[in-house]
């Protein structure tokens, strides 16, 4: 475990690595000057040239990665020109949002997709399963963000049960109560596609799963069927089932973009979405590297979960 | 090709949502002609009409634009994106998997490297950065959609084109000489495509999906072009007082997308050949049971551990029945072992597991027999009660060790599992016996042992501890199916010696099933040899090996070989076993026996007593003096 661990651990640098060089030539590609860009058509050329040099623009481009390296690796993601704060901090601050929504709404699709996987895999050709088969279809098939907009006229302006927007209410808001009487429509809107995939992969992994030999084995020891599929199958079927939901909890991550603009929810998603506008790219970059950084760590608590269920897999 | 088309038609769902889709294609495709407002042309004094209104038949929008015409023009645009998006990431994304695939190495090495950076990414996070860069549109959402989406084409299609590019034909294409783009073009291309069609297949409804979302972010169409997804994200803006503006665009791309996505499955599920078979269905924890008549109670064998008779298994696949089991009876008294014989497909272990309803139900079925243990008839007792006698009177051995442990459990887990299921001791004690039970088959080590995964393990120890398993619970029964089959020689001894030993120290009786005869003279105090579902002679080990009556055991016992006797060559026996779905009349063994008559072919072989405690079903059995006279 501790071998898998530290190689584990190893192999995330080199992607860590890639994912800022890549990020890094998406911006680079930029038509047009950033100098430019940022001072405005009116600059004079003696302006833009000096800013030039301030952002090593001048120097050759592995030279400049080094240079955006460093800074980044010490913190300086650069200024927002668009909010003027340091885009760290904004980031920082939206990302938490986001995995207040993302991470309730990953828990809520993985717990509602493997337990419905599970019924409809125990029940194949049941009528519990059909069910179950349909809605996953529809789950899989429904724009988020529209679910989204219908959720709000149906539960928050028809019933007026939950809050249409925000993550806290505008006056005598906060507290963990209030955040979470906000979170539930958007949690359950940025679930439904997930639960979809999950719960149809949980059904044809158990299916696989029990099936096999040690299945049998288990039955004729005279162990109990709760026994039998919740252990001894789901065991193996969970083994298969974490990268599907590292897989789901990007999509999540990605969701969120949509549902935080429905519900306006303070996230990293509606920041991405208004820098984009706005042509703030720095802020766009940041966010997009920080983001996908804590992806990449995500699925390497993932694997390392995997590896402790399942000591045969290898780095 | 009307093949699928009828397999595609037969799952409902799929047709249906191909008729939905051929539907809402036709629907884009004539729009131009159809007599309805320009989506464009905006009056103010008609805004915001609700559907159903004189003129606008679903209303208009804001800006008093008829919403049918919109929608329709919008589903062009949606779907032409969607597709194209889907087109040219699957283009790049098969061209990157067969050129990584067909070269292999270092080609491979990079190029998957790169693929797997993308994946890193958090998907629609990437396309947001890609947006980013080219600026919000149409053409550039299709772009970042596409381009998220080539390192899902590229790894399916190298898994595919890696499978290929070793067999023979391509090495024989590039032996004559063929260069690296004609083979690619000429062998791999034609045989990945379906695999390309079927991966776009179930990505372009998620494409469309996707390309609307960015629109109704208002990073994908700008005004005045229109999909489903502006059109949904202008709509937002006026969800309280004018809902059906927002909800119809995104019921179409609701409707779209499904319809897609059930066609998707269908054409999957159709190319799946698993799925034809059965081969997914789950088996039931007990073997389904459907007995018109139960025969009655066996007077004679009530003082036997175990008394089977007349039972059939059969397994219902499609419209064919495979009679696996066709009619076998046999008793077990107790410390006796008896050993079940014949070639693999002939019943044996299906007859095993029929025991305790192991048999994968479906597609088996148990239709006619009873099984009694001590008088009880296991066929007619409640579920619960074969649980408490499956692992604790009845225990199982099985074949292949590696596959029937499990494999992410330590063994000791597995063993003190087994044991707390029947016993009730605490953890520590059930510890401290799967540790003797481990050191009982003679596992060195066993304290340690324990703690390990059977992968760790080498075979013949699985097996040892598969049946260190078996002997947890004291059973009266053994039935262990082929347990040496999969070691190797000298193991094999080893275990046979085991088994042989636990029977004399603890008086275990069991039911052994082999396909090697030289197995069964060393273990079995009698035997029973099995042919196409029946049993075909039982009787004394020593006897019939001395003195076989039915001329299939003469040929098995013939199959091996003696140490020592280097002229008696093993004789295979020609032909094959008829098929269980279509068992010939008479005897199943005539075709293929050098002794066969005509009589043999008709009406049903009695299995009869030639001795005292011998049977066979042959009506000129071998080694009687006269054909038909000595049976009664």
């Amino acid at each position: 475990m501790i071998r898998y661990t530290l190689r584990r651990l190893l192999m995330t640098f080199p992607v860590l690595l890639g994912l800022s060089v890549i990020v890094f030539l998406i911006m680079s590609l930029i038509p047009g000057d950033p100098a430019q860009a940022i001072l405005g058509s009116y600059a004079t050329p003696e302006n833009l040239e000096q800013l030039r040099a301030d952002l090593g623009l001048n120097l050759p481009l592995p030279q400049q990665y080094l240079v955006w390296l460093g800074n980044i690796l010490q913190g300086d993601l650069g200024r927002s020109y668009t909010l003027n704060r340091p885009v760290l901090d904004e980031v920082l601050e939206r990302f938490s949002a986001t995995l207040i929504l993302a991470g309730t709404s990953l828990v809520l699709c993985t717990i509602v997709g493997v337990t419905a996987g599970i019924v409809s895999a125990i029940r194949q050709y049941g009528w519990g399963d059909r069910i179950i088969t349909l809605l996953v279809l529809v789950g899989i098939s429904v724009p988020a963000f529209w679910l989204g907009m219908l959720m709000i006229m149906y539960f928050s302006v028809g019933l007026r049960w939950f809050p249409a927007s925000g993550m806290t209410a505008a006056y005598g808001g906060g507290g963990i109560l209030d955040v979470l009487h906000h979170l539930v429509l958007p949690a359950i809107a940025l679930a439904v596609v997930a639960a979809g995939v999950i719960a149809r992969l949980t059904r044809s992994n158990m299916l696989e799963v029990l099936r096999q030999d040690y299945i049998r084995t288990a039955r004729a020891k005279g162990l109990g069927e709760h026994r039998v599929v919740l252990r001894h199958a789901f065991k193996v079927a969970l083994v298969n089932l974490i990268p599907v939901i590292g897989v789901q909890a990007g999509f999540v991550i990605g969701g969120a973009v949509y549902i935080e603009t429905v519900f306006q929810w303070p996230g990293i998603g509606r920041m991405l979405v208004n820098a984009i506008s706005t042509r703030d790219l720095l802020l766009v970059q940041g966010g997009v590297l920080v983001v996908a950084a804590a992806y990449v760590l995500f699925n390497l608590m993932a694997d390392l979960f995997q590896h402790w269920l399942d000591p045969r897999i290898q780095a | 090709m009307t093949n699928f088309i009828r397999l595609i038609a037969r799952n409902r769902l799929a047709a249906f949502g191909g008729i939905m889709l051929v539907l809402l294609v036709l629907l884009c495709l004539i729009t131009p002609w159809l007599p309805l407002d320009d989506p464009n042309i905006t009056s103010p004094e008609n805004r915001l009409k609700p559907p159903l209104s004189a003129g606008h038949l679903l209303g208009t929008d804001a800006l008093g634009r008829d919403i049918l015409s919109r929608l329709l023009w919008g589903t062009r645009v949606s779907l032409a994106v969607g597709i194209a998006a889907s087109l040219v990431a699957a283009f790049f994304g098969s061209l990157i998997g067969i050129v990584a695939g067909y070269f292999g190495g270092r080609t491979d090495n990079t190029m998957m490297r790169g693929i797997d950076m993308l994946m890193a990414f958090p998907y629609i996070l990437l396309a947001l950065a890609i947006v980013a860069v080219l600026g919000p549109g149409l053409m550039n959402a299709l772009y970042a959609i596409a381009i998220v989406n080539i390192p899902f084409f590229a790894r399916n299609i190298r898994g595919v084109t890696v499978g290929i590019a070793h067999r023979e034909f391509i090495d024989a294409a590039r032996l004559s000489g063929k260069g690296h783009i004609r083979i690619l073009a000429s062998e791999i291309l034609p045989n990945v495509l379906p695999v390309i069609v079927i991966t776009m297949s179930t990505t372009v409804g998620w494409m469309i999906l996707e390309t609307a979302g960015l629109s109704f972010l208002g990073l994908g169409a700008q005004p005045p072009q229109a999909d489903l997804g502006s059109m949904l994200g202008e709509g937002r803006r006026m969800m309280l007082n004018a809902p059906h503006v927002a909800v119809l665009p995104g019921l179409v791309i609701f409707l779209l997308v499904m319809s897609i996505n059930l066609l998707g499955d269908g054409i999957r599920d159709a190319l799946d050949p698993r799925l034809k078979s059965g081969a997914l269905s789950r088996p039931a924890p007990f073997t389904h049971i459907r007995r018109r008549q139960v025969p009655p109670e066996n007077g004679s064998a009530a003082n036997a551990l175990l008394d089977v008779q007349d039972l059939h298994t059969h397994f219902e696949v499609g419209r064919r029945t495979h009679r696996a089991v066709n009619g076998v009876s046999f008793t077990i008294r107790h410390n006796e072992c008896l050993g079940l014989v014949g070639e693999s497909g002939s019943g044996k272990s299906v007859t095993a597991l029929s025991l305790l309803g192991l048999v994968a139900s479906p597609p088996g079925v148990i239709t006619e027999g009873r099984i009694a243990l001590e008088g009880r008839d296991l066929l007619d007792l409640p579920h619960r009660s074969i649980r408490r006698i499956r692992g604790r009177n009845v225990a199982y051995v099985f074949q292949d060790p590696l596959s029937t442990l499990h494999p992410l459990f330590r063994v000791g887990h597995q063993l003190i599992e087994a044991i707390q299921q029947h016993q009730a001791i605490p953890r520590q004690e059930a510890r401290e016996l799967a540790v003797s039970l481990l050191d009982q088959v003679r596992i060195p080590n066993a304290e340690r042992r324990a703690d390990q995964y059977p992968h760790e393990l080498s075979g013949g120890m699985r097996q040892r501890v598969g049946i260190a398993m078996a002997l947890a619970n004291n059973p009266q029964l053994i039935v262990a199916d082929e347990p040496t089959t999969a070691l190797d020689v000298t193991v094999q001894a080893q275990i046979l010696a085991l088994i042989q030993n636990l029977r004399e120290t603890k008086g275990t009786s069991v039911l052994f099933i082999t396909h090697d005869f030289g197995v069964v003279s060393q273990v079995c105090d009698r035997v029973a040899v099995m042919y196409a579902g029946r049993i075909v002679e039982i009787g004394p080990t020593a006897d019939i090996l001395d003195d076989p009556r039915h001329p299939y055991t003469q040929r098995l016992i013939d199959c091996v070989p003696r140490l020592g006797e280097p002229n008696n060559e093993p004789a295979a026996i020609p032909g094959l076993p008829p098929a269980a779905d279509a068992l010939p009349e008479g005897c199943a063994f005539a075709d293929r026996c050098d002794l066969a008559e005509d009589a043999c072919l008709r009406g049903d072989i009695a299995l009869r007593a030639t001795d005292s405690d011998r049977q066979v079903r042959c009506i000129k059995p071998l080694g009687l003096p006269t054909r038909q006279g000595v049976m009664q």
